[in-house]
């Protein structure tokens, strides 16, 4: 290796040994020290290699990541700034942003969960918005382990800690079981929050002479490295690297929040990012690129925690609840008097400068210096190789009952049974079985933990098909979802990642609104591996043909990579962030059935493929908006996972404002009876209307398939199927058996039987 | 009349108290910082929810020392209303303005939902626009409200007509499955023995519009606004 740099660097001072330790490959050296015309110092090094890390660059990403669709009429800011940005009318706009904290929650699932809320709701208010609603989507390994239950509780504890302590609801979200993430399960953490269109802030470092301001918490050697660590699998020594993980302090971050706010609205700031992945070196050197300006630091002037902290340990620090902000020179001591009215330190540690350099001193002496277009914009590039892999991963349970795939072997024979020996089952006993299977069960154990109403905005919180905020001041309500396709992606990347744009979409119109935007969160295994390259690349073509077509820009959001454990790749699993505009209040729908004697109507398309068409589903969103707009619709349900059954049940499951209610239902029979009751396909929304007529020549208007099913009413569920009762259950019981299986996983127990 | 609402660091249903009562009771409502301690022209002080100094030792145990609350100590036993909800409703007890203390809830974790309450008393400023024994649909979104006391205060507050909520069933029930905390005698907010502090867990702030699930919260603003029109 020193023969192969060497040509280049007479004397390298940089042995190959830190360059692994730092995640940087030869090649990457030697165009640092094309780039300075000199070997980097320790300090130099520890810059580039955070800034090059794929977690802060997208090295592996970026050349896929550009086929995204990013523009639409709403949109005002796109990929690149700390969250995206889109109109809502009525002056206001709404930041919001997805981001992954995966490795973290691994090694500490508590402090890991809790620092990436914390992480994703300064991305929302440094950019001038408060947050008002936040969601996430987790994956974890089979609840059989201790190991497993350990880290859900540990990441369902921290997201609660955090969000509920700084007030934020958390309003909704989605969680996976699968093997895959045993040893590396995913938190992908969602913020939105809202403003004035005309009072955005951004990440920018303007005017040579202003000062640069550091405010919030103190500077430790916590999370160093944070960023590197987030760019490679892990193997035996996952545990050695928890001194990497921060630690969340939601209180100190509640009151960076008010400051923030306070210093903005009295026109104060100039430009703000909070130090995230890669801390005081990304926010620095970020903000000047931005602005094609220079950075100067003073480390000495760095708030810190503890004494000698070397240069690269200040700058590599990822130490929580930091901002960096240059504001107006002439108005410093009124930035510095509102931080220290909330308590806060806020310091001048340095200059903006007219150099474009990221000039950083300490104790007098230059230790840092690096053009800061160099770190941020012209990390190295790779277009790596691509290959899909011989068979698909997963395929071995049953096609069309994604479901099971995370279901105990028990369950999975019982559906194998009754799909392949039509006849006499137990259709109530499969109903409960699929209802009590990790994948579908109940999620209240884990969203009562977390406060979902603070803010007084939830109209809907979790439960329903979206989560649904009112926007005080306005007759208008901004609905959300967080969907990852649980297991067809592994299947069929590009199809799992259409599936996921489109049901997001499904799930807010059924909601009563319109797509406006979207995020996105793609968790991948190992870039190096060329088959997790080709997932990656399907994955990107498939949300941007569906995110065109549904008018649902990506608007920002992470890839997250190196999900792996012992050289095992994660399923691929894309999480689309989708947030719509409800245009009146009064068309807030949700999933619950409503009221005795209400008409059950489903509608689908003529379609009988697994595979979903767009242009189909886009007629049936159509239909079931238009449906909503004219007052027809008393509740909304789309079909997913569990199929028909398990839609109808969850419709009849108790809501804050109504206990349990019964149905009872014709099965729409294709005479496959377990795959017409459980069977999954896209492209199907039951609604409820006390006019069941129109609803019925609307759908069949639109080309597509309607079918009277039955009435609400009663406290059983009774589906029938060929005149026969296939099904018929207490719904109150049903209900109980849902809603305790989670609890009884985690404690180790059977739910049923 | 002026409602006031007091803003510890940390408070984060200050907000939502206050839309409250500008928006949804229509009376004027001003931001009181915890370092003021000037109280003059406000009538009623409302002590929001949230996390007073991150509640990282026992829950409001830090709030209490913020200069406001000896000008709330005041204000109160001057007779002027004071009603804690939530985060505020351990400040003041911490702050010896209610009796008893608000435990760890007895399942050890944060429960956020909506509940029903039974009103016990309607001879309060809080309370006299409900009927004795109305249920009011309400959530609650706590980690720490287990409501305790010593025997003697537990039925000294029971007989001088203290208690002015407790959890029920849907039924109207104080049954155990209703009690999401373990609160002694399913306690869900006092008043002190005046009747001009309520402290309660529930949040009335969250459930005072219709389209937020319930609308029955804003009784309890009612009755406060009643009390201070008759006076």
């Amino acid at each position: 290796m020193r023969e192969l740099i060497s040509p280049l660097i007479a004397n390298m001072q940089i042995t190959p040994e830190q360059l692994t330790e730092h995640g940087l490959s030869e090649d990457e050296y030697k165009k640092i020290v094309l780039i300075l015309h000199r070997e980097p110092n320790m300090t130099e090094l520890g810059i580039f290699s955070v800034m090059w890390s794929e977690h802060c660059s997208y090295k592996s990403s970026r050349v896929h990541l550009k086929r995204l669709p990013t523009k639409g009429e709403a949109v005002l800011q796109g990929p690149g700034e700390n969250a995206g940005i889109v109109d809502i009318g009525d002056g206001l706009a709404v930041a919001f942003k997805i981001e992954s904290h995966n490795h973290p929650s691994f090694i500490e699932p508590f402090q890991g969960a809790a620092t990436g809320v914390g992480g994703i709701l300064r991305d929302i208010f440094t950019m001038g918005a408060r947050p008002i609603a936040a969601m996430n989507s987790l994956r974890f390994g089979s609840l059989d382990t201790a190991q497993n239950r350990h880290i859900l509780e540990g990441v369902v504890g921290g997201i609660a800690s955090y969000g509920n302590c700084f007030g934020v609801p958390t309003v909704g979200g989605e969680v996976y079981f699968a093997d895959c993430y045993s040893q590396n399960p995913l938190v992908n953490a969602f913020a939105l929050g809202i403003f004035e269109k005309e009072k955005i802030f951004f990440g920018r470092a303007e005017g040579a002479g202003n000062p640069v301001i550091y405010v919030g918490a103190k500077t430790g050697r916590d999370g160093i490295h944070g960023a590197t660590m987030a760019s490679a699998g892990f193997g035996e020594d996952a545990s050695a690297k928890r001194p990497n993980v921060q630690v969340g302090d939601p209180f100190m971050e509640k009151l960076l929040l008010e400051a923030c706010l306070e210093a903005m609205e009295k026109g104060l700031v100039t430009g703000i990012q909070d130090m995230g992945a890669a801390g005081l070196t990304c926010s620095g050197c970020e903000m000047g690129a931005r602005s094609g300006t220079g950075i100067e630091l003073e480390l000495d002037r760095v708030p810190q925690r503890e004494s000698g902290l070397t240069a690269y340990e200040v700058m590599l620090s990822e130490s929580q609840e930091r901002m960096l902000l240059v504001a107006d020179r002439d108005r410093e001591a009124e930035v510095l008097a509102v931080f220290h009215k909330w308590g806060l330190d806020a310091v001048t540690v340095g200059a903006v400068t007219d150099d474009g350099l990221l000039r950083v001193r300490q104790s007098g002496k230059v230790v840092a210096e690096i053009p800061n277009v160099a770190l941020a914009d012209e990390g190295p590039v790779y277009n790596r190789p691509l290959m899909p892999p011989a068979k698909p991963r997963v395929g071995s349970k049953l096609a069309g009952y994604s479901f099971l795939d995370g279901c105990p072997d028990r369950t999975v024979e019982a559906f194998l049974d009754a799909d392949r020996n039509p006849g006499q089952h137990d259709y109530s006993r499969l109903l409960r079985l699929a209802l009590t299977s990790p994948n579908l069960c109940s999620r209240r154990w884990i969203w009562e933990q977390y406060d979902h109403m603070v803010g007084s905005n939830t109209m809907v919180g979790p439960g329903s098909d979206a989560a649904v905020i009112r926007v005080k001041g306005t007759d208008k309500a901004l609905a959300m979802v967080l969907d990852g396709p649980a297991f067809e992606a592994a299947r069929d990347p590009r199809e799992g990642a259409r599936l996921a744009v489109a049901e997001a979409c499904r799930n807010i119109v059924c909601s009563g609104g319109r797509p406006l935007a979207a995020t996105n969160c793609l968790n991948f295994g190992n870039p190096e591996h060329p088959d997790v390259m080709w997932q990656f690349s399907e994955v990107v073509d498939g949300i941007s043909e569906a995110c065109v077509l549904f008018n649902a820009p990506i608007t920002g959001g992470n890839v997250s990579f190196y999900n792996e454990t012992f050289e095992e790749d994660i399923y691929p699993t894309p999480v689309i962030g989708l947030i719509g505009l409800i245009e009146d209040l009064s068309l807030v729908t949700t999933s619950a059935f409503k009221d005795e004697d209400d008409s059950i109507v489903l509608v689908e398309t003529n379609s009988r493929s697994e595979r979903i068409d767009l242009e189909e589903e886009r007629v049936l969103q159509n239909l079931v908006s238009s449906l909503i707009r004219d007052g027809l619709v008393k509740s909304a349900h789309d079909l997913s996972e569990g199929g028909f059954a398990v839609a109808v049940a969850e419709c009849c499951f108790s809501t804050p404002d109504r206990p349990v209610i019964g149905a009872r239902v014709r099965v729409p029979s294709n005479l496959e009876v377990c795959r017409d009751l459980f069977g999954e396909r896209p492209t199907r929304v039951i609604l409820t209307s006390r006019d069941q007529d129109q609803v019925l020549r609307r759908a069949r208007e639109h080309g597509l398939m309607a079918h009277e099913l039955g009435r609400v009413g009663g406290d059983r569920l009774v589906l029938e199927y060929e005149n026969d009762s296939a099904v018929d259950v207490e719904v109150a019981e049903l209900e109980g058996a849902w809603r305790s299986a989670l609890p009884g996983l985690l404690e180790n127990k059977s739910p049923f039987e | 009349m002026k409602f006031g609402v007091v803003v510890f660091p940390g408070s984060n249903c200050d907000h939502d108290c206050y839309y409250a009562i500008e928006s949804v009771i229509g009376k004027p409502v001003e931001f009181i910082w915890h370092q003021d301690t000037d109280l003059a022209g406000f009538d009623a002080i409302i002590l929001p929810g949230g996390f007073s100094y991150g509640d990282y030792l026992r829950t409001g145990a830090i709030a209490r020392f913020s200069p406001v609350m000896g000008s709330v100590r005041e204000f109160a036993l001057k007779g002027g209303l004071v009603i804690g909800i939530c985060n505020g409703f351990q400040i003041l007890m911490e702050a010896g303005l209610l009796p008893g203390a608000l435990l760890p809830n007895i399942g050890m974790k944060y429960v956020c939902r909506f509940l029903h309450i039974r009103t016990e008393t309607v001879t309060t400023a809080y309370t006299n626009a409900l009927e004795k024994g109305q249920l009011v649909h309400i959530p609650i979104g706590h980690g720490e409200g287990n409501f305790f006391t010593d025997e003697e205060t537990l039925k000294r507050i029971e007989d001088e007509d203290q208690v002015a909520f407790r959890y029920v069933n849907a039924e109207g029930e104080p049954t155990e499955a209703a009690n999401p905390n373990g609160s002694l005698h399913n306690i869900a907010g006092i008043v002190n023995e005046n009747g001009n502090v309520l402290g309660m867990m529930p949040h009335p702030d969250r459930s005072s519009e219709g389209i937020l699930g319930s609308e029955d919260g804003k009784l309890i603003f009612d009755s406060m606004v009643h009390a201070l029109t008759v006076v």
